[in-house]
């Protein structure tokens, strides 16, 4: 439907006029000179700015409303111009720079030299607001709605009475509802601000106002609570009982996503371990060095695409996960199948030749890649966030907690749905039995273990997103990680879950009190004494699984 | 009598590492103080310090193989215990520098002064009494060891578990400390010090003395540790390390013992951390960190785990290596070395040092044996090979 935008378009150009004529008409001494029947652009703008050579400052008060009045796009730059003291008058005309230093002829818009006699145009405080309040109403028109609504906010701010005719005027046309909104808490609080206004006119605008429920509404209000008496009274008050009140949910929601985010950060670093340690009960302080190999992965994909396809480069996730998965799974099984086999029923030398090899990963990966943090890039889709219900939610995190619940659901499919899911949790249930039925026990160990070092791999892709990818990446993660895991029960993929998402949780709610660090060690403390209470953790497994 | 049966419970292995201790006790100090420096018999004052810190890490070593090689506690963060006991040494030491700091504060230290403290904080005082910051050298670590193990050993909380809340432990106060909020000096730690008793930290002499007295210290920790091993209480923890369930069905307090011998490990870990903070003059929060208690635990397994001696001699190479690979070209390859010994020693050498050259003595005394069987009695077939006696 091209036939709707230029219609609203054409409405708004008619709007601009209209408006910058009644606008026009409030300011007197500009309107003495300006001829009744209805001049061109151009030529009220030409007038306007005939009016800054004059340089005083009456004239120049009479050229800002001339402009604003003639309210094409030139008049913006004209006027941000001259409120950033970036206008120059002189014989041959008026000139004035761009931000970035350019200069134009305002009166055409075209690039040009500024003459050596053309002097800056000054200001002092009041014309300084008028040209503000202009600013303010020109863009109030502007074509864009965002700008449209930028300028509702900025006058919501400022309260200025003089834009409160242009809003009237705006609100009559505005078809987009946002922009609606925003007029609307405007022209209610410049009504407000004006308390000359009947008090049920007040009231109504006391109650748009606490609708809006935004920090600046909550200051406007409180601003007025202890001017005003009786009934208007109550409803400010009210309204900021209420606003509160919405705040306050909306800053739990807040903290409450924060904590799924950190928890599924906490799953995903758990999770492999969950298997390797929960499923298999392998001490792996390695773990961490799979995290860590995953995020490299990640690195040398991004680097190869960068070098070779730049424009692929959103590719490069979706790519790292496999190779991340292959390689990390790969490095798994040679582990398992150089040490830790020699070591079951052994779980303290386990542990501490797992912790050995982490060594060893993280001096060869110092040694390849250098000891400082590599960059890691986040793909276009990741970049950016969006506000739902009052909460900001960038998509980096919305998609981390989505991949993690992916990785989670694959991983519980490939444990329930696959062969050798169930030679897996056979294996791990009875061994003796599982090789009497002619599982290779061996090649399930190993595919086990692979397995759980894979995802673990596959976490370090995400996690390359949001942390710093170094040598020490894997360590930082290696001790939640069990918390995770020994907290949720261990061999329960929901314990892990439910113990992962509770932990996030809990240490953004006590963030606000505590304190980032100090809410870490209130955690682990918690979980020390949570582990005494029930030292097989919130799931534990019964009956015979317990002795093993 | 009574020297009979301590040379008995001593063992002869530990008589060995005594007279050790003793000699290297009278050497290290003759030879750094009065043989002349360029003799080839002088020990350069490096070399005290390095040696004493190499001693402290023995006790320390001494205290972690007393649960982990007679109790069957594997603890990833007893490092814990020994900062502790080098936090208290380290404050009674700043409260001892005075007005030579460079705000010249009479009470507060430097770091307070400079964090705007006003006056000293509740577990700062009485640190400047030498008895009193002895005792807490003890008794803070001792007392953390006792509510923790209180707790964790009444829950039955044991294996792999315990060891990973002894590292959240560890991980926990690492973190705390940090926290400039804590009063501890934060990031920075404590350092600087002037003197001790009022000797300068920093003289020859002063140099010596400590490390005569961590010699001792040693010598004393090792002794105490035999005689625990060697009572029937001793007796007891080998039973509830090999089968605890059995033990708590022979009608044994199982947590008790355990409590027990693990308060004292502590105890002893921060003596060993006192005696290490004056020798090498800082104390900060990174002696938490988890990776230093697991460096401890393969100390213990490279010297021989529930032998006491093999835990000193780990600790010893351990960090003579470290010293060797981290001071010249080697340095990038001492994280392989370190983490190739982790997986050595649990696969090829599950005994550690000592365990070998027992295997190794023992191969040869058979060998002699059958010599000696073929020399006396020739052609006689009934003499066989006892085969390699693996103790167990």
């Amino acid at each position: 439907m091209p036939f709707a935008p230029l219609l609203r378009s054409f409405m708004l150009c008619c709007l601009v006029v209209l408006s910058a004529l009644a606008l026009a008409a409030t300011q007197a001494q500009a309107q003495a000179q300006t001829p009744a029947a209805m001049p061109a652009q151009g030529e009220r703008l030409a007038a306007g700015l005939e009016r800054f050579k004059a340089d005083s400052f009456a004239d120049t008060e009479a050229a800002v409303a001339a402009i604003a009045a003639a309210g094409s796009a030139q008049g913006v730059a004209i006027l941000s111009a001259l409120a950033d003291r970036r206008l120059f008058a002189g014989a041959a005309g008026v000139f004035y720079r761009d931000a970035a230093g350019q200069a134009f002829d305002a009166l055409t818009g075209q690039p040009a030299t500024i003459p050596a006699d053309a002097a800056m145009v000054r200001l002092n405080n009041r014309l300084r607001n008028v040209v503000q309040a202009a600013l303010g109403t020109m863009t109030l028109l502007s074509p864009d709605p965002a700008q449209r609504v930028r300028a509702a906010e900025a006058v919501f701010r400022s309260r200025d009475a003089s834009a409160l005719v242009t809003i009237e005027a705006a609100l009559t046309s505005e078809q987009n509802p946002r922009v609606r909104r925003a007029f609307e808490e405007a022209r209610a609080a410049i009504l407000l601000a004006s308390a000359d206004a009947p008090e049920e006119l007040l009231i109504a605008a006391a109650r748009r106002i606490a609708e809006a429920g935004d920090n600046d509404a909550i200051s406007l209000l409180r601003q007025f609570a202890g001017q005003t008496t009786g009934g208007l009274k109550a409803v400010i008050d009210q309204g900021i009982v209420s606003i509160e009140q919405a705040q306050r949910i909306r800053a739990w929601g807040q903290t409450l996503w924060f904590g799924i985010s950190l928890g599924s950060v906490l799953l995903l670093a758990a999770i492999g371990l969950a298997i390797t340690f929960g499923v298999m009960g392998v001490i792996n302080m390695a773990h961490g060095e799979m995290v860590m190999i995953g995020a490299y992965v990640t690195f040398v994909v991004q680097e190869l695409f960068r070098n070779h396809a730049p424009h692929l480069l959103d590719w490069s996730l979706p790519l790292a996960i496999p190779l991340a998965f292959i390689t990390a799974g790969l490095v798994g099984i040679a582990i398992e199948r150089g040490v830790i086999r020699f070591l079951y029923g052994r779980p303290l030398e386990t542990l501490l030749a797992t912790f050995g090899i982490s060594l060893v990963l993280q001096q060869a990966i110092r040694t390849w890649f250098g000891p400082t943090n590599r960059e890691v890039s986040a793909p276009s889709y990741m970049a950016g966030s969006f506000e739902f219900v009052g909460l900001q939610i960038t998509y980096g995190r919305l998609w981390i907690v989505v991949f993690t619940l992916c990785v989670f659901a694959a991983l519980l499919l490939v444990l329930k749905a696959t062969p050798l899911g169930l030679q897996m949790r056979a294996v791990t249930q009875n061994r003796r039995m599982a090789s009497a039925m002619g599982i290779r026990t061996r090649f399930v160990d190993a595919m086990t273990f692979g397995l759980g070092s894979g995802i673990a791999g596959v976490a370090g892709v995400a996690l390359s997103q949001i942390d710093n990818v170094s040598p020490n990446l894997g360590q930082s993660y290696i001790i939640d990680s069990f918390m995770v895991v020994v907290f949720g029960g261990v061999g329960n993929l929901w314990g892990t879950l439910v113990a992962a998402f509770t932990l996030g949780i809990a240490n953004k709610l006590l963030e606000p009190f505590a304190g980032a660090v100090l809410g870490k060690i209130i955690i682990l403390v918690l979980l020390i004494l949570f582990i005494q209470k029930r030292p097989r953790g919130l799931f534990a497994l019964k009956g015979r699984a317990v002795e093993q | 009598m009574l020297t009979a049966r301590f040379f008995r419970m001593i063992e002869g292995r530990g008589l060995v590492f005594l007279g050790i201790m003793a000699l290297v006790a009278l050497l290290v100090p003759l030879c750094n103080l009065y043989v002349p420096p360029g003799n080839p018999f002088h020990v350069s004052n490096g070399t005290v310090v390095l040696l004493g810190k190499y001693l402290c890490y023995a006790m320390f070593a001494v205290a972690l193989d007393l649960v982990w090689g007679y109790c069957g506690i594997l603890s990833l963060g007893h490092g814990a215990f020994f900062a502790l006991g080098g936090y208290a040494m380290g404050m009674y030491l700043m409260r001892q520098i005075g007005t030579r700091g460079v705000y010249a504060h009479p009470v507060l230290p430097d770091f307070m002064v400079f964090l705007n403290y006003k006056d000293l904080p509740l577990t700062w005082w009485g640190f400047q009494h030498f008895p009193y910051a002895m005792l807490m050298v003890v008794l803070v670590p001792g007392l953390l060891a006792f509510v923790f193990g209180w707790l964790a050993f009444r829950s039955r909380v044991t294996g792999v578990y315990l060891s990973i809340m002894t590292q959240a432990l560890t991980y926990a106060l690492w973190l705390s400390f940090f926290r400039n909020d804590m009063g501890f000096g934060g990031n920075n730690g404590l350092t600087d010090f002037k003197d001790i008793l009022g000797f300068n930290v920093q003289a020859q002499g002063t140099r010596a003395g400590l490390f005569i007295i961590t010699c001792m210290a040693l010598a004393l920790t090792f002794i105490i540790a035999r005689m625990i091993v060697a009572s029937t209480y001793g007796k007891v923890l080998v039973a509830i390390r090999d089968g605890e369930s059995r033990t708590r069905f022979l009608g044994y307090r199982v947590e008790h013992h355990k409590l027990l011998v693990w308060v004292v490990s502590a105890m002893m870990a921060g003596v060993a951390g006192a005696l290490y903070v004056p020798q090498v003059g800082i104390i900060n929060p990174s002696e938490f960190h988890p990776a230093n208690s697991i460096e401890a635990v393969v100390w213990v397994a490279l010297g021989g785990r529930g032998t006491l001696v093999g835990a000193a001699l780990g600790a010893v190479v351990v960090n003579w290596l470290k010293t060797v690979f981290t001071t010249g070209w080697l340095a990038p390859y001492w994280l392989f070395a370190l983490g190739g010994l982790f997986v050595l020693v649990t696969l090829a050498m599950p005994k550690g040092l000592i365990g070998v050259w027992e295997d190794v003595r023992a191969r040869l005394a058979n060998r002699k044996a059958i010599a000696d069987a073929k020399a006396s009695g020739a052609g006689s077939s009934d003499v066989r090979s006892p085969g390699p006696q693996v103790p167990r």
